[in-house]
């Protein structure tokens, strides 16, 4: 790389840039300017600005297709009203540590029991937390260095492991995936980095903490993981945003890298500003994630989302290697105008492989949910197997629940199997529970948990705690 | 008959499903450390009488009172019930998928205590409750893991009710068939729990159509449920008759008014 921040500079104001370099936020809108603005503010290595370009450019060439298939209706989104870029007020200064995040961020952290607090880093969690585009803290960097782990942001990937990030960026998704793919591409602000080398069991829990905060302002990360040979991580990715008005636009890609052996596990708890009771403001949440699973490896996707107006989302793993494993667990919740489209793809190359589906939908209020799955099983496929099963339970008269599995076979020894069941909570079961001393209230929320404890055993124990907690503040009011 | 107040006391009660009549004026009054057995045909009313005292909504009181302790039961919801000391043992307990039975009853146990201005019990010493209880009826720890009834076999089921009972320390508990579909070892351990609950502070309201249940425990009060209203009261020897003659000969009395 002979280019320096300096040349890049240089060649944006022959481009023709005209925006103030200092700036802490992008203006509003999007074009090669802004892509370049970005690509500038971190720094970059030129590679780096030109796959962002190349996927801007492609993703001009998608404008009129963004995706409509999903079971989800929002007014048209228009990409020039949104800021690509905010950093924290002087970038110099920016919170360096958790400490420094103004209080009332934390507080609202601590009403959810998300464990940003000291006592629970010191319980063993390496948290890197997100606030708009920025990544601002890392814990325990240095214990997990010892080990060769490395856990920072992307933008610091990209400035101390090039060339790790050159090789498996973009391998799992690339930048022509799809339309929001595309546009994260060009104009990611920052996300998590991890990786783990050959053999390494990781001591502890990874955690991010994802936070939209300035208003009209997009939020593109882009995380990836890899796992070399025989390793093993278990990572935790938790998301927030205040009360806004507005809608506000969150479009984020995942790419996880499991090598021969290795195993990822991957739990989300999200929970972004989901909109008022009419459906006024809340995050669009347009997320590509996706996992690449190499011989013995196994790739599990944990999920518990109950935020968002908008979520659109279907993490994925492609069974690449003979014998690997992927694996689908999620709850997803959706209350007042909620509208979630949202589900798996296993993709069955490889012999042996095996997959599980395992979706828990709870509608309330007017929400409204789609499962959407796809098990594909390739020609080559020897011996694959899938499972899948999608529970949906529905609280109240005017919520809805659907159910779109797509199942595509294309060897003869494949076994696939899919369950499906639509339930409400049954009068005989809360008679029962509140038989028993418990209040209404209560019963309902002990039935509603019961109906998400395969899910949620699948999570880290406190972030299970934290589960039940979410789900009973994003259901209150709508189960009385 | 002694002046202290009835732990349940019922007056002339009538009761709807789906608007049709099925309590047709049943009165009844359980005193402490009392155990009252109903019995009847199927259809007579049993299990409906047993609900409405607990509070299923399904049902609708249509005249009549319940008193418990003296209170007005009917306008109580059905966990403050609960909360105030009646527990139902069901004919057909509900399984709650996903959630523990420890769980549950931790739960349940703790809004009982809170309720009575108790603290609420540590987990340790709940844990340690729980497996003295459980060995009443026999019940070990991987049941007491499972969720709530899930895939329980009837026995099992019906010697969960009794754990609860145990648990829980009603002052009045009315068992609807708790010998139902159980063998000959499970009847026992039952009858064997639940005479181990009787106190002379507590009642109990037994329904069942066999009186070889009432071997093991000896009721006070046999009340013969037919259509909806109790044709004959008596002692213990009331169910033997029962069990000589059938019901054909009590059913001439239901065309009288009670
Ligand atoms: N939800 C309901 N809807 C309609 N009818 C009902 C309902 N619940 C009970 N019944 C009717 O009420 C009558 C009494 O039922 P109940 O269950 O109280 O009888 P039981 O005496 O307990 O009988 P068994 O000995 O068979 O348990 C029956 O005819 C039954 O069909
Ligand atoms: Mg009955």
């Amino acid at each position: 790389m002979t280019t320096t921040p300096k040349d890049i500079l240089s060649k944006e104001y022959k481009w023709g840039f005209s925006t103030d370099v200092e700036a802490d936020v992008a203006p509003k809108g999007l074009n090669e300017e802004i892509v370049r603005f970005i690509s500038h503010k971190k720094q970059e290595p030129e590679w780096m600005l030109e796959w962002r370009l190349k996927a801007y450019r492609h993703w001009l060439t998608l404008k009129n297709e963004e995706p409509t298939w999903a079971n989800v209706s929002y007014y048209h989104i228009d990409y020039q009203d949104v800021v690509y870029y905010a950093a924290p007020r002087k970038p110099g200064d920016g919170p360096k540590s958790l400490e420094e995040i103004n209080p009332e961020v934390m507080e609202a952290f601590n009403k959810l029991g998300i464990p940003l607090g000291e006592q629970k880093r010191l319980a063993g969690i390496a948290v890197d937390a997100v606030f708009d585009s920025v990544s601002v803290a890392t814990t325990y960097k240095e214990t997990l260095e010892k080990q060769g782990i490395i856990f920072c942001s992307f933008s610091e990937a990209l400035q101390k492991h090039p060339d790790l990030v050159k090789k498996y960026m973009g391998s799992v998704v690339p930048y022509t995936d799809n339309f929001f793919a595309s546009l994260n591409a060009a104009v990611f602000s920052d996300g998590s980095f991890a990786y783990i080398p050959k053999g390494v069991r990781c001591p502890m829990e990874l955690m991010t903490y994802f936070r939209i905060n300035q208003a009209d302002t997009g939020q593109f990360e882009r995380t990836l993981i890899v796992a070399e040979e025989g390793s093993y991580v278990s990572y935790l990715e938790g998301c927030t945003a205040p009360t806004r008005k507005k809608h506000q636009l969150h479009a984020a890609v995942v790419e996880l890298v499991a090598l021969d052996g290795a195993e990822i596990k991957y739990s989300t708890l999200q929970n972004w500003y989901p909109g008022d009771v009419d459906g006024n403001g809340g995050v669009y949440n347009f997320v590509t994630k996706r996992g690449k699973a190499m011989k013995n490896s196994k790739i599990s996707w944990t999920q518990v989302e109950t935020g968002s107006a908008i979520t659109w989302k279907y993490p994925s793993v492609i069974l690449q290697g003979d014998n690997s494993i992927g694996e689908f667990y999620s709850v997803a919740l959706v209350n007042n105008r909620q509208q979630a489209d949202t589900g798996t793809k296993m993709i069955h190359m490889g012999k042996n492989t095996r997959s599980t589906i395992i979706s828990k939908g709870i509608s309330a209020g007017r929400g409204n949910q789609t499962y959407r799955g796809l098990v594909r099983v390739m020609p080559g496929a020897e011996n694959a197997r899938n499972y899948t099963q999608c529970d949906s339970l529905l609280i109240g008269e005017k919520c809805g629940a659907h159910t779109v599995p797509y199942i595509e076979v294309r060897n003869p020894t494949a076994q696939v199997e899919h369950e499906a069941s639509t339930s409400k909570i049954s009068d005989d079961q809360l008679f029962y529970v509140m038989q028993r001393g418990i209040a209404a209230e209560d019963a309902k929320f002990m039935i509603i948990n019961g109906f998400c404890r395969e899910i949620f055993k699948e999570l880290p124990l406190e972030f299970a705690v934290e589960a039940t907690q979410l789900l009973k503040v994003s259901l209150e009011g709508a189960v009385g | 008959m002694s002046n202290t107040i009835p732990i349940l006391e019922v007056r002339d009660l009538h009761a709807t499903v789906a608007g049709k009549e099925i309590l047709k004026g049943i009165s009844l009054t359980v005193r402490a450390g009392e155990v009252h057995a109903i019995m009847g045909p199927n259809g007579s009313g049993k299990s409906t009488f047993t609900h409405i005292v607990a509070g299923n909504p399904a049902f609708t009181v249509t005249s009549g009172q319940v008193l418990y302790k003296g209170k007005d039961l009917l306008t109580m919801s059905v966990d403050v019930r609960a909360k105030e000391g009646v527990f139902l043992g069901f004919q057909y307990p509900v399984e709650v998928p996903g959630v523990r039975t420890a769980q549950f009853l931790r739960t349940a146990l703790n809004a009982i205590r809170t309720y009575r201005g108790q603290p609420e019990i540590e987990f340790k010493a709940f844990t340690q409750f729980l497996k003295e209880k459980s060995a009443l009826v026999e019940m070990n720890q991987a049941m007491i893991n499972r969720s709530v009834n899930e895939g329980f076999s009837g026995g099992e089921k019906k010697r969960n009710e009794i754990l609860q009972m145990a648990i829980l320390e009603p002052a009045l508990t009315l068992l609807d068939e708790p010998d139902s579909g159980l063998d000959i070892d499970s009847l026992k351990i039952v009858a064997n729990g639940v005479t181990q609950l009787r106190k002379p502070d507590n009642a109990i309201v037994l329904v069942t159509h066999y009186q070889r249940l009432l071997n093991y425990i000896t009721p006070d009060f046999v009340h013969v449920l037919i259509d909806g209203r109790i044709v004959k009261s008596g002692r213990r020897e009331l169910a033997l008759e029962l069990e000589a003659k059938g019901y054909e000969g009590f059913k001439k009395l239901t065309a009288a008014p009670a």
